[in-house]
């Protein structure tokens, strides 16, 4: 097995090795107790860590494919290494970000007035396909909308930390975080003691507070579920193992019917009331009544139930319309508009491709960007330039043309990359980050988040759905 | 607690005792086979009749041999009470009450499916059948222990309690009722060295061997017959197994028993009754296969009965969303 004497960071910022080929600072006695390994070893504990994942069932399915493409997520046993100072600085800039998206998203759909003050274009707002209507006029409990937020950091050459992407509808994968920990804990028991690893475990307790937090004042002990659309969601594993964590019923849409005004779950004794749903089903599905009515994972009647505040739902429908690709270039605006204050991270460079200017220029650059449609996710409907062939940037242009107000581009970020293994050898690979964000009585960061990294080599594609596998995150 | 959720705990142990069974089954036939002559084909026929799916077989292949029955029990996905294709409902059902059981169930489950499904063990099943099916009952009864001391004992138990008593009460009625359909054409075979060793054959299939000897000592068709169906303590006999569902069904109520709340508690109250007021003579004088034709039908009622009162059963959907 090749090791760290012969690693090459390359042309990237290399979250554990520094230029010179030293560890950083917090990386040390990582890299130390791996060169101390006898040839094979690390490989071994790569597979031992792959076996304990397949045996616990942290699988997930890959949409449009057949029964038994289950596969477990692929996970490399090399954490990634955060600084306390780089995550101070996330942490701030996360609670900032998550405080102002919040109050965007109680001005559009009540007040408008950062529309009115023109900060933010009022048509695109409307247009956006995640605007709903549904919510104008309304405030959900406590003014909370975004409770769970995965907010998507990439780290460029230059070492900064930027914002690619804002998840406020359902992000996924706070699971793995909490897996991936259980299993490095036993893939490198010392070195991870003597890191002094911020813990990332009380995630569940934090969102259980979360949703009491939202339950109506006249409920004692409210009853909670999270609501999923069943086993053959590619994150179903994960709804059973937060309600599990938490303690909380997990129910499907089946399970739920609305009745005297309120929500019930079919029990084996009857009706029982539902106070308080952390929803993993989008908006559109989530009843038929009101939104998409082929919709067969929804409720009849719960949006009904829930403006009548007789139940709370985490996230709140409508918090699409601040996750929108085209919005998300405003967000700094937003910031500064809400809080007065900078965004502590920056957003990445974006063209708006209804704006003339950013269009013309756009389509003549199309090999150099990253083109993404609005409200699209996972990967998909996503030009990467560099990448792609002349079909496909023929294609998207085409696209964008037909539709500009969907599409936005941002030049190529030179992705971070973290030493992965790779057969028997340890190379560089590019990797993102997504902390999550909850929204409470206060904000809380979970100190990690799920790194995600892309296992082919050059690629800048980290999603699960596209090849891509992940990292356990030490935030020290 | 969710009927959904009772439902899936109900068949998941339901799928496992059955998948449990059918390598029972096969076991047998293979100790069976040692002990006898050979002829051809007809040892395997008997174990696609248990099932009462000849017809799919002979759709598969239009020979009974060893190699076809056990790959058709064993490992035909398209046949959905194959070994495979129950342990891969189980695991479904699991799956979707993950929450609900145990880790270790979870875990003892998925692994068991994915040993089954991998590449080595068609070979296995093949080449060293003896042990390959003693594995998976080995493995079913791991299952049952770990629900066992892993599980709270509470309403989500219960319910898989009673999955599994109707599953093992309806397969030890068709174990007879086979043995009975199959001997029938050749009254010159009872009480012939050839009769005594099928009728063993019955009760190891039900691991019954030991304990009815110890009870009986001689074997007698009526007799064996009597323990399997009424005995009172022997865990697969038909009455315990009833009588175990109707304790577990009173702990979900809450009624006491002796009394009836609901059409489950009514139905199997009163199969229990009958279990215990009959006896093998008043079985036989009727005909031993009628009898069990009406206990089956019986069953099934129960399990009807069961479904409308706790499960409000609703067709199963296939779904997706955009995760982010």
């Amino acid at each position: 097995m090749e090791t760290f004497r012969t690693y090459d960071p390359g042309d990237y910022y290399d979250e554990l090795i520094d230029a010179n080929g030293n560890p950083r600072p917090g990386s040390q006695l990582l890299v130390d107790k791996i060169e101390s390994l006898p040839p094979g070893d690390l490989a071994m504990r790569q597979s031992a860590a792959e076996a304990m994942l397949l045996k616990m069932g942290i699988t997930f399915n890959v949409y449009g494919r057949d029964e038994g493409t289950e596969k477990i997520m692929p996970f490399d046993i090399i954490p990634r290494i955060v600084s306390g100072s780089d995550w101070q600085q996330i942490e701030s800039g996360l609670k900032q970000r998550i405080f102002a998206l919040n109050e965007f998203i109680q001005d559009v759909y009540n007040d408008k007035k950062i529309l009115k003050d023109k900060v933010v274009p009022e048509d695109l707002v409307l247009t956006s396909r995640t605007y709903r209507r549904e919510c104008e006029g309304f405030t959900p409990p406590r003014g909370i909308w975004c409770h769970v937020t995965g907010t998507d950091l990439v780290r460029d050459r230059d070492g900064r930390f930027y914002v690619l992407e804002d998840n406020l509808r359902c992000p996924s994968g706070v699971s793995y975080v909490l897996e991936n920990r259980q299993v490095l804990k036993r893939t490198f028991p010392q070195v991870f003691e003597a890191s002094r690893v911020r813990p990332v475990d009380d995630y569940p307790s934090n969102l259980l507070k979360v949703l009491e937090h939202l339950a109506p004042d006249h409920v004692q002990s409210p009853t909670i579920g999270v609501l999923t659309p069943g086993i053959y969601n590619s994150a179903y594993f994960e709804h059973s193992f937060l309600s599990q964590q938490m303690g909380v019923e997990l129910v499907e849409g089946r399970d739920l019917v609305v009745s005297d005004g309120f929500v019930h779950m079919l029990t084996t004794k009857g009706l029982k009331r539902v106070d308080v749903l952390y929803r993993r089903i989008d908006d559109d599905f989530i009843d038929p009544e009101v939104f998409r009515p082929d919709s067969l994972l929804g409720v009849k009647g719960l949006i009904g139930v829930y403006k009548a505040g007789r139940i709370a739902m985490a996230n709140a429908p409508g918090t699409g319309i601040a996750d929108d690709k085209v919005i998300y270039a405003y967000v700094p605006k937003i910031i500064k508009y809400y809080t007065g204050e900078e965004a502590i991270l920056p957003n990445v460079p974006t063209y708006i491709c209804r704006n003339d200017q950013d269009r013309a220029y756009v389509l003549a650059h199309l090999d150099q960007l990253v083109v993404k449609a609005a409200n699209e996710s996972g990967g998909y409907g996503m030009l990467v330039g560099p990448h792609a062939s002349e079909t496909e940037r023929a294609a998207f242009a085409g696209k964008i043309a037909a539709e500009p107000r969907n599409y936005m581009a941002q030049p190529t970020i030179s992705l971070s990359r973290v030493p992965t293994i790779v057969g028997d050898r340890i190379e560089g690979r590019h990797v993102d980050l997504r902390p999550y964000v909850l929204f409470g009585e206060e904000i809380y960061v979970q100190p990690g988040g799920l790194t995600r990294v892309a296992l082919t080599r050059g690629s800048l594609v980290v999603n699960s759905s596209q090849g891509g596998g992940s990292k356990d995150t030490w935030v020290l | 607690m969710l009927s959904r959720v009772a439902n899936s705990i109900y068949w998941m142990c339901r799928y496992i005792e059955r998948a449990e069974n059918v390598a029972r089954f096969i076991s047998v036939n293979l100790n069976l086979l040692l002990d006898m002559p050979s002829e051809k084909g007809k040892h395997w026929e008997p174990l696609v009749m248990i099932t009462g799916d000849q017809d799919r077989f002979e759709k598969s292949s239009p020979d009974y041999n060893q190699e076809a029955v056990i790959r058709f029990l064993t490992f035909d996905r398209t046949y959905p009470n194959s070994i495979l294709s129950c342990l891969a409902a189980a695991r479904e059902n699991g799956r979707s009450i993950r929450e609900i059981i145990s880790s270790e169930m979870w875990e003892h489950l998925n692994n068991f499916y994915l040993e089954l499904a991998g590449n080595g063990s068609l070979t296995m099943a093949l080449e060293d059948p003896h042990r390959f099916f003693k594995i998976i009952q080995m493995r079913s009864h791991l299952f049952t222990g770990l629900m066992d001391s892993t599980m709270s004992h509470g309403e989500a138990w219960n319910f898989a309690r009673i999955g599994m008593m109707m599953e093992r009460a309806d397969k030890t009625s068709r174990i007879l009722d086979v043995k009975y359909f199959m001997l029938l054409p050749q009254a010159d075979l009872v009480n012939t060295p050839i009769d005594n060793i099928q009728w063993t054959a019955v009760l190891k299939s039900a691991s019954a061997f030991e304990m009815y000897r110890k009870e009986h000592h001689h074997i007698t068709p009526r007799k064996v017959a009597g323990f399997l169906i009424f005995d009172s303590q022997f865990p697969r006999s038909i009455r315990h197994c009833i009588a175990k569902a109707q304790t577990c069904l009173h702990r979900i109520s809450g009624s006491p028993p002796g009394s009836a709340n609901n059409l489950a508690e009514k139905r199997l109250g009163r199969l229990k009754a009958d279990l215990e007021y009959t006896d093998i003579d008043e079985v036989v004088d009727h005909g031993l296969h009628e009898y069990l034709d009406g206990l089956q039908t019986r069953l099934n009622q129960v399990d009807g009965a069961i479904g409308t009162t706790f499960f409000n059963l609703t067709p199963l959907i296939e779904t997706s969303t955009n995760e982010q």
